[in-house]
């Protein structure tokens, strides 16, 4: 699915279900703090109950949603990053 | 210290969770002695030299997480089924509170200074000439310390012009406020108990997770699945710690197997009240008050700080009136502490106020074990009043003196010279010698073993920023 350029803004959705949580989650809800405006302006972030994907034993938590991109055993930084991806992948699909 | 989530106390939750999960199945006895290998398949990348070493870690760590002491009890050719068992068996928790992996232990180097490449040799050699140990020669134009001379006094590294000289420190070392950690003749980290405040710091700065506590989560577990009655008592930090409101924390408390829930910041009053008293008697006779409710302070106060002892408040702690709340309730259930606090389970101990303590880490790893998640849980209230905005704000570092200071006389108040000391650091250790001495110009000593306050203990699951958050959302919904 193709994201919207311009007006669209990259979806980032935190899992705080009791699993993602316990392993780590709470960090992640710090993101809005540690990403520069610039960056903060274009993304959406909210948090969610579980996404049911703790249950599938060969991913682990938590997990994090960038549009519709799963990260798992997510940190700040892997956020970050997957961010930085989604945004150079919209530019590149605007110059086209 | 580490950051709160790491890679080292992620395994550590995996295999709490896995344990449990196993437990509450039956199936635990079957499959415990796997577990190592099936954390570490043939072929999986290891952190270590090989898989098996990487296997014979987890060994450790489950060991640790069945409370055994391992410096006491280290049999290889022992199943763990065995240690489980034995567990399972014990009617009673023992000292000491921590316990070292000494296989896990990279046996950090007991010099703390390296000389680097960046060394140039240069001809007016400060670093040698300075070291009061001599212990730095030159060899082939390379200056290089002598490991059984030097005594980590770090002159010389402050003296190279070419800022060669490095410091490495031992983490477990560094961390320990009161010098309870040293290393054997292999370099392998061990705890001197009779120093030890059972802080925990050791355990959260060791970056090979050499340290844990014993836990205890097999014994509540096991009175769980007994139908043992339970009456947990949950420690005021439990804000933010889970998702979710408080009221459903309470709820999935309840539904993990807990029977009754008392809420501590309700001793907290108690505790912030008769401090208060206390403060006022001690203010008459011109003497200084220390806070008590931090076991791991109270403990570093008797053994390291000689004058203090006069100073500390004789008041108990929250989780003892709680407890005593608790006995009167329901006398015959068994009464958990659950909380931040590694200290706890020595205070435990020493009052026997209650019978087994668990951190929040391990409450989690109950939740996720029975398959409970909290944001499903309808909301309950604790079975005792709940406590105000106040005393719930004992889990942040000056909230102790602030409800003491609510419960002045309003002309003790005007006296009233509180001084906080966050987090046990060696420095601050010094600061109350020097306090303890009369030195200070404040008449009531908050202190707090870990930095922030409880919100920060060794066993907490949130990020503290999102807990102080969640703490000013309660105040205004309580004030
Ligand atoms: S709790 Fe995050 S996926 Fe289930």
């Amino acid at each position: 699915m193709k994201k919207e350029t311009g007006t669209g803004k990259i979806d980032v959705t935190i899992c705080t279900g009791t699993t993602c949580y316990v392993m780590g989650a709470s960090d992640l809800l710090t993101l809005e703090e540690t990403l520069p405006e610039k960056i903060l302006n274009r993304v959406n972030i909210t948090g969610t109950t579980c996404l049911n994907l703790c249950k599938n034993k060969e991913d682990k938590p938590p997990f994090v949603m960038v549009n519709e991109k799963i990260i798992s055993k997510a940190n700040l930084e892997s956020v970050k990053k997957a961010i930085q991806q989604e945004l150079s992948g919209e530019k590149n699909a605007n110059a086209e | 210290m580490l950051t709160l989530n790491n890679q080292s106390n992620y395994i550590r939750k995996e295999l709490m969770i896995k344990l449990l999960k196993s437990f509450f199945e039956g199936k635990l006895e079957q499959e415990i002695d796997r577990i190592p290998i099936d954390m570490n398949p043939k072929d999986s990348s290891t952190y270590r030299c090989c898989i098996y070493k990487d296997r014979a870690m987890i060994r450790y760590r489950i060991m640790a997480l069945l409370g055994v002491s391992i410096e006491k009890e280290d049999n290889e050719y022992k199943p763990l089924k065995e240690y489980l068992n034995e567990a399972l068996d014990r009617k009673n928790i023992d000292r000491p509170v921590m316990t070292v992996l000494d296989t896990a232990c990279s046996s950090c180097r007991k010099v703390a200074y390296t000389i680097t490449d960046a060394c140039r040799g240069c001809l007016a050699r400060p670093c040698s000439t300075n070291c009061p140990f001599g212990a730095i020669s030159f060899i082939n134009g390379h200056a290089q310390i002598d490991s059984d001379l030097c005594r980590n006094c770090g002159k010389c590294k402050d003296l190279c012009p070419f800022n060669a000289i490095i410091h490495t420190p031992v983490p477990c070392e560094e961390s320990c406020p009161v010098g309870a950690v040293s290393r054997d003749d292999h370099g392998r980290m061990c705890i001197d108990y009779e120093k030890c405040i059972s802080c925990g710091r050791c355990g959260r700065s060791c970056p090979f997770g050499a340290v844990m506590e014993r836990s205890q989560i097999i014994d509540v577990a096991s009175h769980i699945k007994n139908g043992t009655q339970l009456t947990a008592i949950l420690a005021p930090s439990v804000i933010g710690q889970f998702p979710g409101s408080l009221k459903q924390t309470i709820a999935a408390v309840k539904a993990a197997g807990f029977n009754v829930l008392l809420d501590v910041a309700d001793g907290a009053e108690t505790t912030a009240k008769l401090e208060a008293e206390e403060f006022t008697e001690q203010q008459a006779e011109g003497k200084l008050l220390a806070t008590s409710c931090c076991p791991a302070w109270v403990e570093a106060a008797e053994k390291h700080i000689d004058k203090m002892r006069d100073f500390v408040s004789s008041t108990k702690t929250p989780m003892y009136y709680t407890a005593e709340t608790a006995k009167k309730l329901y006398p015959y259930n068994k009464i958990v502490f659950i909380g931040p606090c590694t200290a706890k389970k020595n205070e435990a101990l020493r009052d026997s106020s209650v019978d087994y303590v668990l951190n929040f880490e391990e409450l989690g790893a109950f939740f996720i074990a029975r398959g409970i998640d909290v944001n499903d849980c309808s909301e309950k209230e604790f079975d005792n009043n709940t406590a105000g905005f106040q005393a719930r704000a004992f889990a942040a570092a000056g909230g102790v003196a602030a409800a003491v200071e609510s419960n002045l006389d309003a002309e003790v108040r005007k006296v009233f010279k509180p001084f906080g000391v966050d987090g046990l650091s060696r420095k601050n250790i010094n600061l109350l010698k020097t306090a303890a001495a009369g030195k200070l110009p404040y008449n009531m000593i908050e202190v707090m073993s870990c930095e922030g306050g409880c919100i920060c203990g060794p066993g907490v699951i949130s990020n503290p920023k999102i807990v102080k958050k969640k703490l000013d959302k309660y105040k205004e919904e309580t004030a």
